[in-house]
């Protein structure tokens, strides 16, 4: 039997919707604050150098300048993971990239600020820079970081089951190089924070920091200014205004939000610094260019016997999240399919370039690009099916991985089943017509990480519930909405459980002050981890509320069912068709589904743990008199004081007891009895869900894992190299789509994301300058050139899921990629090693096929092909001149 | 730089301003009028957030001066709700996710208002070729061409209705 919902699985317009159509909501940099200053940051222009002196005696002399800030004003080292804290709010000794922070003005207003910048004088003393990672892992001085020798910011290496003997055992074994190149999530709104402090009412001095932030992780925010400012965490309050996009750019703490609070102590007034388009792409903190040496064996059959791995990440200058981006690539080789043995080596390198961190798929996009693209040339070698051949590779769920991943809920041959369908893949594949063609992937990611990037015992989500008299629900949760609907997801499940209409919820998030502890929106985890706590906020006041109506009601509260905004005894209300509010109801029995809430057997279903109390007046007429009441747990009842809303109940009393009774009349009996009505739920993942022992096993373990299988349809003009992608298909786990507009919203973004650094999203590089850092530049697609895509919500349930919910914001963008990859290769039989697919690359590729020259597109280039290519084209690959070039590369001269 | 009163028409309102003639007409919306619907989203107009129309015509303030917008009509997204309510296309964008993170939205508001006004029922291409100077990161463009084509219909069963 199924359960219906009245709130979730409807497609409803996000909480917020009108405040951003009609221009009233309120981003960071929309505020603005009495007295407030600007701060405007003067960027390295080196890639690596030391700071020998700065002067900026001729900048402070301006009239309109109030402060000049720079790095002995807020010495101490941050990070956002605690092995990483190697940044400091402006430059202390050395700059690291070029856009490295050096120094802040503060001014009365921007123009003076930006005109100002350039009168601070800094002297160099330039140093050797790193480009390319595997250049930079052979440095043995004039090191990035000088506790980090080799340039290497961590690697690990892993071997799970016995790879050796897998491949021993495989029949066939494909190995190849494949390059992603780095792509930066290029949200809409450029990174503000405000920040300012209230005066101490005993010192006069600076008091409390308050900071409104373009954040995804308030609280992460508020630890790392209580650090770099030596204050404690309760002095300083993080408010997230809106928030216009985040894809993982806003999910660590970005310089500017350090620099404007340290500016704002130093100037003892509110500053606000927004980026430039220019700065953000420098702020950076993207999806690392990749270099990933793949092998794969198999069997006959296609079955996997074993995968290695080799995966060195350019991460920039900085940690960021290197570690953590770095254990995701190796861990999430697991957990998509049955793999027995995983070798697995990782390097973290740093380079003078901005620091890499996390983004949309964090890890796995492009490791999952290489896998997928050798799967399926396995697939072509062994003549098998790409579908069939993924489904001989399916786990059996619920499992446990070779590396240490639970596996519950597994839509994946579903997700298979429907994209293979719908597209008409059995009928078309390998039909097309020449330059057409149709690829499948497959993809997976977290629903949240099981382990807190700071270690503690805390829960990972806490939500606080207070209901006010007039039945209006608020719910205070530190879940950010960034975007992706968490707000309306809080108060779907909210009013849910309370079973109220949407329009009683009110969601306050994201303020330190006000709102209990969430670790943010990063790693996929809000719906998993929020919901549950929200859900669990809400079972807790439900509970109070039904142990008041059950007295009123004369029954027990497992009996009532809350629904549409009453409060309905199971099997009575069918007997009185109207409400006691007048209006018509329909009554939710007599269909086949059980209303949420009534099932027995559901984890959800009510807990018996009030006891049976007033049981025995069902159907006596006997009054459930307040006297009663008072024998129960709690009573915040005055004798002899009467509030109005309890005058109103008292005349109530007196009739009958009811067999439903509306939401505000429940609300009121409940405050009544219990004084206020709150609730606190809160949610960590389970012990069993947090992975394996071994060294960095706490990265890539979550309660659930969501699924997605693609198929793409592309066409490739072969005169031009030109891919377009006219259609994509894309199933997706989401356990329970709560809000399926929003699900739907999710995976078509995530779909189009992965297109975008498929074919044309690049940071192109020239000796650490970004060439391109403008979003015309950048190439994020426009409506013209993107494709239809088809979402398909999969509904595997997960059995620890709120409602059975799982993520969908991040888990579809990493099949894309091969998804694309493979159409091309069944479009024009080339194999594309190397993204973006770019017209320049897939010529390469072309014409050498048609020379039918081995050439590896990513060792080397089609000699033929323009030489500005090679020039322009980013690779880092091709830098130097004469003799420093690649061995490979053509234009390489000896010396 | 020497500021000039300068008398603007923005949204059926005719506030007046002293700013310097140098004065993008995004900052004069933003800070001067406290107009911060429109939005900077790039410094080079690429990105379309901060469309306003002028003249019932969608341009980006980020690269014009507000100087020389004296004695044109500008409307901003502050100005596209109809009596008091929103207008179909601002309940359509919310209904169908044409608005996620909603920074963009506001610029795609005026530049689908320009459309409607324009072509009262485009084709899809069409559709896509108008919305194609706005850049949108969050939704991949789909769920607005569904937000589109609703508030089309609603607004020719509202004209039905009234009629």
């Amino acid at each position: 039997m199924s359960q219906s919902f009245s709130i979730i699985g409807k497609p409803i317009a996000m909480v917020d919707a009108a405040g951003k159509t009609t221009g009233s909501g309120k981003y960071t940099d929309d505020l603005a604050l009495p007295g407030m200053l600007v701060g405007k940051i003067l960027h390295s222009p080196h890639p690596h150098a030391r700071i020998k002196r700065i002067d900026s005696s001729r900048a402070e002399k301006l009239e309109g300048i109030v402060a000049v800030v720079v790095g002995s004003d807020a010495p101490n080292p941050y990070g956002i993971l605690p092995v990483g804290h190697d940044e400091h709010a402006l430059a202390t000794d050395k700059v690291r990239y070029v856009g490295d922070n050096v120094a802040c003005i503060v001014a009365e207003d921007e123009a003076i600020a930006e005109r100002t910048v350039e009168l601070i004088e800094v002297q160099y003393e330039l140093l050797p820079a790193y480009f390319d990672p595997e250049e930079s892992m052979k440095a043995e001085r004039d090191l990035v970081h000088d506790n980090k020798p080799h340039n290497i910011e961590k690697d690990y290496h892993h071997a799970f089951g016995d790879p050796d003997k897998g491949f021993a055992e495989a029949d066939h074994i494909e190995e190849a190089r494949f390059i992603a190149n780095e792509v930066t999530h290029a949200a809409m709104e450029p990174h503000s924070t405000l920040a300012a402090f209230d005066i101490d009412s005993q010192t006069g001095k600076p008091g409390r920091l308050t900071v409104w932030s373009s954040t995804q992780v308030p609280y992460y925010l508020q630890h790392k200014l209580s650090l770099v400012l030596e204050m404690p965490m309760s002095q300083i309050r993080v408010i997230k205004p809106l928030v216009g996009g985040g894809f993982g750019g806003k999910s660590e703490v970005i310089p500017l939000e350090i620099i404007a609070a340290v500016a704002a102590r130093k100037a003892k007034r509110p500053v606000k610094i927004t980026y430039t388009r220019e700065e953000v792409f420098w702020a950076h903190r993207g999806r690392p260019r990749t270099i990933i040496d793949l092998k794969t064996g198999v069997k006959n059959d296609g079955r996997i016997t074993a995968v290695k791995a080799r995966v060195v990440q350019d991460g920039g200058g900085y940690c960021s999240y290197g570690v953590v981006t770095i254990l995701y690539s190796g861990a999430l080789l697991g957990a998509l399919y049955d793999i027995p043995n995983i070798e697995y080596d990782g390097f973290r390198v740093l380079t003078n370039k901005p620091a890499c961190g996390a983004m949309r798929g964090h890890g796995t996009v492009n490791v999952r690009f290489a896998f997928e693209s050798q799967l399926d040339e396995l697939a072509a070698k062994l003549k098998i099916d790409p579908a069939e051949f993924r489904r001989r590779n399916l786990l059996q769920p619920p499992c446990i991985t070779v590396n240490g991943l639970r596996v519950q809920s597994y839509g994946l041959p579903e997700c298979i089943e429907k994209v293979v369908d719908r597209s008409g893949w059995k009928a078309r594949k390998g039909k097309l017509p020449q330059g057409r063609g149709l690829g499948l992937a497959c993809s997976h990611y977290v629903s949240g990480a099981a382990n807190s990037i700071i270690r503690s015992d805390m829960p990972h989500s806490t939500v606080n519930i207070k209901i006010d008299r007039d039945g209006g629900v608020v719910v205070y949760t530190g879940a950010s909405e960034i975007g992706q609907g968490s707000d309306t997801m809080t108060a779907q499940i909210a009013a849910e459980v309370l079973g109220c209409s949407l329009a009683r919820v009110r969601v306050i998030a994201a303020d330190t002050d006000l709102t209990p502890i969430d670790i943010g929106s990063y790693s996929s985890r809000v719906t998993f981890m929020a919901g549950n706590a929200t859900l669990r906020a809400a079972e807790a006041v439900k509970k109070q509320i039904a142990a008041a109506a059950a007295k009123k009601m004369g029954c027990a509260p497992e009996e009532l069912l809350f629904r549409d905004d009453l409060i309905l005894r199971n099997g009575v209300p069918a007997q009185e068709p109207r409400g006691p509010d007048g209006r018509g109801r329909p009554s939710p029995h007599g269909s086949s589904e059980l209303p949420y809430g009534l099932s027995r057997d559901s984890e959800h279903g009510f807990a018996t743990d009030h006891g049976r109390v007033g049981t025995g007046h069902v159907g006596t007429g006997v009054h459930a008199r307040p006297a009663e009441l008072s024998s129960a747990t709690v009573s915040g009842r005055v004798e002899g004081q009467i509030l109005r809303g309890s005058l109103q109940q008292k005349r109530k009393e007196d009739e009958a007891p009811k067999i439903s009774m509306s939401f505000e009349e429940a609300v009121v009996a409940a405050i009544d009895f219990h004084g206020a009505l709150t609730g606190t739920g809160s949610y960590a993942p389970p012990p069993e869900a947090r992975g394996g022992k071994h060294k960095g096993g706490g990265v890539g373990p979550s309660p659930a894992y969501s699924y997605s299988a693609q198929v793409a349809e592309v066409s490739v003009d072969e005169g031009t190299g030109e891919v377009t992608v006219h259609k994509v298909w894309a199933a997706h786990d989401c356990g329970r789509a709560l809000n399926p507009v929003a699900v739907e919203g999710q995976v078509i973004g995530s779909v189009w994301m992965g297109m975008g650094q498929a074919l044309t999203e690049e940071m192109i590089w020239k000796d650490g300058l970004l060439m391109n850092p403008g979003l015309l530049e950048y190439r994020s697609p426009s409506s013209a050139e993107s494709p239809e895509v088809e979402p398909i919500i999969v509904e595997s349930i997960d059995p620890e899921g709120p409602f059975g919910a799982k993520e969908c914001s991040e888990g579809a963008l990493a099949a894309t990629i091969p998804a694309i990859s493979n159409a091309i290769y069944d479009a024009v039989g080339v194999r594309l090693h190397e993204s973006p697919f770019t017209p320049e690359r897939v010529l390469a590729a072309l014409r050498a096929k048609r020379n039918a020259k081995p050439v590896n597109l990513t060792e080397g280039v089609d000699p033929t092909s323009p030489t500005k290519f090679r020039e322009h084209g980013g690779s880092l690959w091709f830098k130097g001149k004469g003799a420093l070039r690649h061995e490979l590369d053509p234009a390489r001269t000896k010396a | 730089m020497k500021k000039q009163l300068l008398e603007l028409r923005v949204n059926s309102r005719l506030p007046e301003l002293a700013i310097e003639p140098n004065r993008l007409l995004l900052d004069a919306l933003r800070i001067d009028l406290q107009l911060t619907g429109s939005k900077r989203g790039c410094d080079d107009s690429s990105c379309g957030a901060c469309t306003v129309l002028v003249d019932g015509i969608p341009m980006l303030s980020c690269t014009m001066l507000a100087s020389s917008c004296e004695g044109h009509e500008i409307t901003t997204v502050e100005g596209v709700s109809e009596h008091g309510a929103l207008a179909a296309i601002q309940k359509a964008y919310g209904d169908w996710g044409g608005a996620q993170c909603g920074f963009c939205t506001p610029g795609f508001m005026m530049t689908v208002k320009h459309l409607l006004a324009t072509n009262p029922n485009p084709s899809d291409p069409e559709i896509r070729e108008a919305l194609s100077s706005n850049l949108c990161r969050c939704t991949g463009y789909s769920q607005m061409y569904e937000a589109i084509k609703a508030a089309i219909q609603a607004e020719q069963k509202g004209m039905a209705v009234s009629k």
